[in-house]
């Protein structure tokens, strides 16, 4: 994802080749109409898995909140992963591909209700907004730095996948017009609880690693994966996540003491 | 928990501790991890009398040597070797005893890449969500052998016995790959011209394959369209191809999820030898069609 497209991960629809699609989403916006949603698209993973595809990362995050109830129902073929995506819900390691099979003839048929999003706990994740890029940020959203620093915490975010490294979270719920392209050049070192954005997604780095995202603040208290732990990951998909600004930088700079 | 009963002399190349992985973590981000050849690593297990899910290591191609700090029992699978206990030959595919004090030496791979060598007890190591693979991509479970360390092994049950063999079945290294491909999930990115090179065209190993991918040299896919996707789940045996066109066969490390095409995922019976293809290795792709072909 390197393109400085203002939404690099989002607005590519798939040439689909089944019958139901057909549909070029277009830009999908956050107001994507409900119809859109639900629209998927099944796709072999070799012999014993699937690939749905969805056209908006609203859709995508219901269905595989439905795949997860359905699992806790016991209504689910046994599959070993499912790993939400961008657009998509990977299904693999199902007991054969029979099981695959009729899977993904009976998708299309579900009913999938729109995420609630009321029912689950949220985790606040404390941050200094002190971060390298936050000027860059402020100019991209045309806002001073105060300003990204008070946009970004008083948005609600749900994790929608997790990937790159365990712990890693991609939060959603930033409106279109605060996705920003990654950095043009990687940092080769970005620090563990730097929190970054890059397309529209806001998330937080678990460790050190190297790192493309615009970094806008530092959370320094917040433990993402500690293998010890039970759970490991203090994010999975699905998890619903607020930030609260440190040193009261919404009070003119009047905390800034550490 | 097991006692010290390793100390490694000779570590060699790239020497991890694997076991079966940890699937089912993928949705965090967790790669599967575990031993790249599944058949050598059950086989040590079962050749020496510990379950499956027991610990072994896996070398890559350099072998690795350890002194024993207490008598234990040692087999090696997988790429053939020789093996020699204090300089002694000593036999491959089968339980050795290695007394305490002395060095149990695991050769360079005569063929093949990955030898494993298991221990009674398995080797012990803190488990992470599970598993005491050691994954290169993420970092979780043990770091790579260095000369110094000592390994525990874990206890063995008063009933474990080795297996009685004379020899173990061993399917040869691969001289070449040929990899039996299910089309998708985005075969779509690609030209019919590019999925005929995909089928016809010469690919070999590169030497910049890893626990990650198996990385090959050869013609480049040409792609319908440009661009990246949005990130998705990717799985073992996938066929991802970059933007520079050649395709790369993820391995056990490989990243939970990618933006980059899969055109098409090798049947799981071909990963086992995948594990064991030297750089240079021809590799060719035949459409799977549904027919489970053996290694």
């Amino acid at each position: 994802m390197s393109t400085p497209a203002p939404h690099p991960a989002a607005d590519a629809p798939p040439a689909t080749s089944a019958p139901a699609d057909g549909c070029a989403a277009g830009t999908a916006t956050e107001a994507a109409p409900p119809a859109d949603a639900a629209r998927l698209t099944v796709r072999p993973v070799g012999t014993d898995g699937l690939l749905v595809e969805l056209g908006t990362s609203e859709g995508t995050e219901a269905l595989h909140a439905e795949l997860l109830r359905r699992r806790a129902a016991g209504t689910l073929p046994p599959v070993r992963e499912i790993v939400p995506g961008a657009r998509t819900v990977l299904l693999d390691g199902f007991a054969g591909p029979d099981a695959a099979r009729r899977l993904a003839a009976e998708l299309p048929g579900w009913e999938v209700p729109p995420l609630t999003g009321g029912d689950t706990a949220v985790v606040e994740i404390p941050v200094r907004y002190d971060g390298p890029d936050l000027p860059e940020v402020a100019a991209l959203w045309g806002v001073s730095e105060d300003e990204v620093a008070r946009i970004h915490a008083a948005t609600a975010y749900r994790v929608a996948f997790c990937g790159f490294a365990p712990g890693f979270g991609y939060l959603t719920g930033l409106g279109e017009r605060y996705h920003v392209p990654r950095r043009a050049t990687p940092r080769t070192r970005v620090p563990a609880g730097a929190v970054g954005l890059a397309g529209g997604y806001t998330g937080v780095y678990p460790r050190s690693s190297p790192g493309g995202w615009q970094l806008i603040g530092t959370a320094p208290d917040t433990v993402l994966w500690d293998a010890r732990r039970s759970p490991a990951a203090l994010l999975s998909p699905g998890t619903r996540v607020r930030f609260v600004p440190l040193d009261g930088a919404e009070e003119a700079g009047g905390g800034r003491g550490n | 928990m097991g006692t010290e009963a390793l100390r490694v002399v000779r570590a060699g190349a790239l020497t991890t501790v694997q076991d079966l992985g940890r699937p089912g973590h993928a949705h965090l981000g967790v790669p599967h991890s575990g031993a790249l050849d599944r058949a050598a690593h059950r086989l040590a297990n079962r050749l020496i009398g510990n379950p499956e899910t027991a610990a072994t290591l896996e070398t890559t191609l350099t072998g690795c040597a350890v002194r024993a700090l207490r008598p234990v029992l040692a087999v090696v699978t997988g790429a053939p070797c020789r093996v020699t206990v204090d300089g002694r030959p000593a036999a491959w595919g089968q339980p050795v005893p290695v007394p305490a004090g002395a060095v149990l030496d695991v050769g360079a791979a005569t063929h093949g890449v990955r030898s494993y060598v298991g221990f009674a007890g398995g080797v012990d190591a803190e488990e992470v969500l599970g598993s005491r693979a050691t994954d290169l991509l993420s970092g979780l479970g043990p770091s790579p052998l260095r000369d110094g360390d000592t390994l525990a092994l874990g206890a063995v049950s008063p009933r474990q016995r080795p297996a009685a063999v004379d020899a173990a079945p061993w399917p040869a290294p691969p001289r070449e790959l040929v990899l039996p491909v299910t089309l998708g999930p985005r075969d779509d990115w690609f030209t019919p011209e590019g999925l005929r090179t995909l089928f016809t065209g010469d690919y070999r190993v590169s030497a910049a394959s890893n626990r990650i991918g198996l990385r090959l040299e050869g013609p480049a896919l040409a792609r319908a369209r440009d661009g990246e996707l949005a990130s998705e789940g990717m799985v073992l045996g996938a066929v991802q191809v970059p933007p520079e066109g050649r395709p790369v066969i993820f391995l056990s490390d490989h990243p939970t999820t990618g933006g980059y095409p899969v055109v098409g995922v090798v049947h799981p019976s071909a990963l086992d030898a995948m594990a064991q293809a030297r750089p240079g290795t021809p590799v060719r792709f035949t459409p799977a069609g549904g027919a489970r072909s053996g290694r």
